[in-house]
């Protein structure tokens, strides 16, 4: 089973949404679009399902056309951020209202509906009850076990923790992979934080402004970013970034100029780049001789148990580090911060990656 | 594959067409075809606009044209602040939320002709109980019910217009009321809130929350109302059957007595379609103007 | 701006609340919030943090007890009343007005002079960085503008005491919550208004605020730093419901400086008595725990490992019951690694879901007290 989209794009009256996209998906397959909102997302995942209907492009589902069939004609199973169930019927019936379309017998129904409703871990007495007299997590909950039961080969999820407590979401989200890994359908599931995407692995889809950047193995997508949309859409806290200048070995990073190992920017041709790393490759101290300083002002601490937030001036650049431990550094102090140059990406101007950082391997 | 099903598509479409094409398109035509022809013994010529030239400078018109337009924008003057105001003072939520809206529904669940009838009877000077008290109340401040009675709607125009503006007033400030309270409920407690934080007063909260959220079904309202009340037929004729004299036949009461009781086809059919399109452009430009103000 | 002082709190909805459990608000809270600093209130929905929130704005009157804004009884006071302000989880802006008539409206309602509000609000624009867009309508800016508006129009009044937050960042994405965060930081170390922030999100109540308020079925289970909530949850729940994952709890047999899990001995920096409960448990949390391969220490079996970027959880299987690991970026798991060892210093024990102190730390408190 796969999906295929070849060259899909929607506009709505002249306006693109979707610029021509071209994504295979695999079966048994945990996808992530991940994007801020109006990125896409949505509109992406209901040409998916054949809610609208592609401006240009075509879809293929195992090989075989499905441009412009109707979403009741599909496998299409999809779980919304606000709890959409029947509000009239009980748990059960809830859960049950696909199987009974499809005409199975009562004794069938009933073993399926339980069978979903433990792995989504709603109890009896639960099922007996209305939607609307349930706490949000167990009316989501019921939501994904309609889906599950459905047994459809493309399970769309749009967001479907983003209205949950903290403590639940993590509790879900642990338990949706393991639980629909087991169905072999297609997965695609819709986040605008990239903590989410790094937990659901799978592979993930970068979307920016009706675009997706990149296309892969989550981990990959992560330490591999193909460009620096990719890598600002995949940072939670957001990528720091500082102008670059190379001129033979001589290499400036804003005002701080070093001199670093011939071997890491090797290929790098002189001129002038965008440098990015990530927060938690700031550090407070140095490890390595190959460690670049940078001499910064703090501008605001935020301490968050086990690990502190330190946001910080460099030159014009707003950086942020994420360090272990607690620092209550005083705001305007002077700080030395530490980088390893292993952990830096260099982008062109044009925003295309122009040299991976080294630490990531080779993909 | 997907061409086949687009032809079998067009002809699932076919049944509705054929119904449209009855109800709609072929009555439209044959009120055109008379618009622009002569009848006479059964022969028909083409005479072109002159019935439309006759008709705008028929006097006649003109006056029922004046009469509705008078009607349509004393009802909506009345009947939209009337319909907030009360909106307003509804209970938001509760059993008395639910009892409110089945005392505001009713008035719409009575058939026109029976709101016409019971009015006829209500209002009438010797045995309706409005008419009677009116009346009893003049006697009181000194009228002589010698002089016939003070209040009778029957004999006195301003007292049928009084009689057929309250009727109207009556039977559709409920429409209003319900859709300016679907605006209210649909304001978040947070609104509120934050107006009390910041010490609105009373005004300021309609004025600046539930005015701005009630903006759209007020649109609906208005539209709905003006052209209910342009269109006006059943009741008035019921209640007062145009009189006394002509002084309330709106422009559809005038419409079915040339059709009718003339049986003036020529004359009926322009008049028709200038009525139609002057109820189009006018709901065209309200409209408009409405969403221009959305889009600054 | 000023202290908080709640007394002998409790709140029910039911007119005659009978058990404990009638209580939306259980009996008795009583805090002292210091003026000036920022406060989080924490907990899974239901545990009672918006009931708290409305009674300090107003919107509900306490069943019992009082509270106080410095010497003042406010009890009964109505919400305009309290010189509070409020920024909502939705944008709540005054569409048909600019951002000027937003941020003025406070002032104007309250009679302010023109001259007064031109320049307040002008001060405020710029503090909140919305200098440029004061004539625009408020109807088309982004939710994270409208939030700063919402924030605006609170500390456009120099006399208010207090600025209540419920759960303003929900509607933001990721980037702009950081953004908005510091900003807020930033105005908080700057004006030192005394503030009040609901939440569910720890990250977010961590980060904001000075102290955290953690709540639980109509109790605070735990008010501390947030270094405190982090190193010392006094409750298995804190734990549990701080750190991301939170803290390994599992069910042990404690005999003086030992722990059993399963027949299988821990060390604790502490000595312990025997504590008188019907459930013992110890705590540890994934950043204290190592993975390792041989002979020593807890042996379990990896179950899955997810790779979230700044470091990896490691979910392992310790008969039956999960014990999750955090292991750095870099590192490698394979299938050798089968034992788990707990840094005993970060060991916490717990009776009945409360914290218990090993003899010495007992021996020290009664020592100082």
């Amino acid at each position: 089973m796969s999906l295929k989209l070849d060259q899909v794009s929607k506009s709505v009256a002249g306006e693109p949404h979707i610029h021509a996209t071209t994504l295979e998906l695999r079966k048994g397959t945990m996808n992530v679009l991940l994007g801020p909102t109006l990125s896409g997302k949505t509109t992406l995942m209901r040409l998916m399902a054949g809610l609208d209907k592609p401006t240009s492009g075509k879809l293929f589902w195992d090989g075989a056309d499905v441009t412009g069939l109707r979403v009741q004609d599909r496998q299409v199973a999809m779980v919304y951020q606000q709890f959409i169930n029947y509000p009239s019927m009980t748990v059960f019936e809830n859960i049950s209202s696909p199987l009974r379309l499809r005409g199975l017998s009562d004794a069938e129904i009933d073993r399926k509906v339980r069978e979903a409703a433990a792995m989504m871990k709603l109890d009896d007495s639960q099922l007996s009850r209305r939607p609307l007299e349930l706490s949000g997590g167990q009316q989501q909950r019921c939501a994904l076990a309609r889906a599950l039961v459905k047994n459809a080969g493309l399970v769309l999820l749009d967001e479907p923790l983003a209205n949950l407590d903290y403590k639940l979401r993590e509790e879900l989200r642990s338990e949706i992979p393991k639980i629909f890994e087991k169905s072999g359908a297609i997965f695609v599931y819709a986040t605008t934080e990239p903590h989410e995407a790094l937990l659901l692995g799978g592979n993930t889809a970068c979307l920016w402004e009706g675009r997706v950047t990149q296309f892969g193995p989550t981990p990959t997508v992560y330490r591999h970013p193909d460009d620096i949309v990719t890598a600002q859409v995949f940072s939670d806290p957001p990528m720091n970034f500082v102008p670059l200048k190379k001129r033979g070995d001589q290499t400036a990073f804003g005002e701080t100029s070093a001199e670093i190992d011939g071997q890491l920017f090797k290929n790098l041709s002189d001129g002038e780049y965008i440098a990015g790393f990530r927060s938690n490759h700031l550090r407070l101290n140095q490890r390595g001789a190959q460690d670049l300083t940078f001499k910064c002002q703090v501008s605001e601490t935020e301490i968050g148990g086990s690990e502190s937030f330190i946001h910080l001036h460099h030159g014009r650049d707003s950086w942020v580090a994420l360090v272990h431990g607690v620092h209550d550094l005083p705001h305007q102090s002077d700080q030395t911060m530490y980088v390893d140059p292993a952990h830096i990406y260099v982008f062109s101007q044009d925003g295309s990656l122009a040299c991976a950082a080294s630490y990531a391997g080779s993909a | 594959m997907n061409k086949t099903l687009n032809h079998r598509a067009w002809w699932m479409v076919l049944p509705v067409l054929i119904l449209v094409a009855m109800n709609a398109v072929i009555p439209l035509m044959t009120v055109v075809n008379f618009s622009v022809q002569e009848e006479f013994y059964g022969e028909f010529s083409f005479i072109g606009m002159q019935w439309f030239a006759d008709t705008l400078t028929n006097e006649r018109f003109q006056n029922a044209l004046i009469r509705q337009l008078a009607f349509t924008f004393t009802i909506l003057l009345i009947e939209i602040p009337l319909g907030v105001f009360i909106a307003l003072k509804m209970p938001r939520s509760g059993r008395w939320a639910s009892v409110c809206l089945v005392l505001m529904a009713l008035p719409l669940l009575i058939p026109w002709n029976v709101v016409g009838a019971m009015w006829n009877i209500y209002a009438l000077p010797d045995i309706g109980f409005m008419g009677y008290m009116i009346n009893a109340g003049a006697g009181f401040f000194g009228h002589d019910p010698a002089n016939g009675p003070w209040f009778d709607y029957t004999q006195e125009p301003v007292a049928a217009w009084f009689t057929v503006i309250l009727m109207d007033v009556w039977h559709w400030t409920s429409l209003v009321v319900l859709l300016a309270y679907a605006g209210l409920q649909s304001i978040d407690n947070a609104y509120y809130q934050a107006a009390r934080i910041d010490g609105a007063s009373r005004w300021s909260v309609f004025r600046y929350i539930q005015l701005p959220k009630m903006k759209h079904t007020l649109t609906i309202a208005v539209l709905l109302r003006f052209m209910d009340s342009f269109m006006i037929y059943t009741e008035p004729s019921v209640l007062t059957g145009g009189g006394p004299g002509n002084s309330t036949t709106f422009l559809s009461i005038d419409l079915v007595k040339i059709a009718l009781g003339q049986q003036d086809l020529g004359n009926a059919a322009a008049m028709s379609i200038i009525y139609f399109l002057m109820i189009l452009l006018v709901s065209w430009l309200f409209y408009t103007l409405t969403m221009q103000g959305e889009k600054k | 701006m000023a202290k908080i002082t709640l007394s002998n709190l409790a709140h029910s909805y039911s007119d005659i609340p009978v058990t404990r459990d009638d209580f939306q608000l259980k009996p008795t809270i009583d805090h002292v919030w210091n003026d000036g600093e920022a406060y989080a209130l924490l907990g899974p929905s239901g545990c009672g943090k918006t009931t708290l929130l409305n009674i300090i704005s107003g919107l509900l009157v306490p069943s019992q007890g009082r509270i106080l804004f410095d010497e003042t009884d406010i009890t009964e006071l109505p919400t305009a009343a309290r010189n509070v302000a409020q920024v909502f989880q939705f944008p709540v802006v005054y569409d048909t007005m600019t951002v000027f008539e937003n941020l003025a409206f406070p002032l104007r309602n309250r009679g302010a002079s023109a001259d007064y509000v031109t320049r307040r609000v002008k001060t405020i624009a710029e503090m909140i960085g919305l200098s440029d867009s004061l004539d625009s309508r408020a109807h088309g800016l982004t939710a994270d503008a409208k939030q700063k508006i919402s924030l605006g129009r609170g500390m456009v009044r120099e006399d208010v005491a207090a600025i209540l937050f419920d759960e303003p960042l929900t509607v933001i994405d990721p980037h702009m919550k950081w953004e908005l965060r510091t900003e807020l930081k930033a105005l908080h170390r700057e004006f030192e208004h005394t503030m009040i922030y609901v939440t569910h999100d720890q990250t977010e109540a961590l980060t904001f605020a000075d102290k955290v308020v953690v709540m639980l079925d109509g109790e605070v289970v735990q008010l501390g730093t947030p270094v405190e909530l982090f190193n010392r949850p006094e409750h298995t729940f804190v734990g549990f419901f701080i750190g991301s994952p939170g803290m390994n709890v599992l069910e042990a047999k404690v005999e003086g400086d030992t722990a059993l899990l399963g027949g299988c001995a821990i060390p604790l920096h502490h000595g312990y008595k025997q504590p008188d409960a019907s459930r013992v448990e110890i705590g540890v949390r994934p950043e204290f725990v190592t993975l390792t391969d041989g002979e020593d220490g807890l042996p379990v079996k990896v179950e899955r490992v997810e790779d979230i970027g700044r470091h990896k959880i490691v979910r392992t299987d310790f008969n039956g019951s999960e014990i999750n690991v955090i292991v750095p970026e870099d590192a490698s798991i394979s299938d050798r690694h089968n034992r788990l060892k707990f840094d005993p210093a970060a060991i916490h024990v717990y009776a009945d879901g409360w914290i218990v102190d090993g003899e010495d730390q007992a021996r020290q408190k009664g020592a100082s007290s």
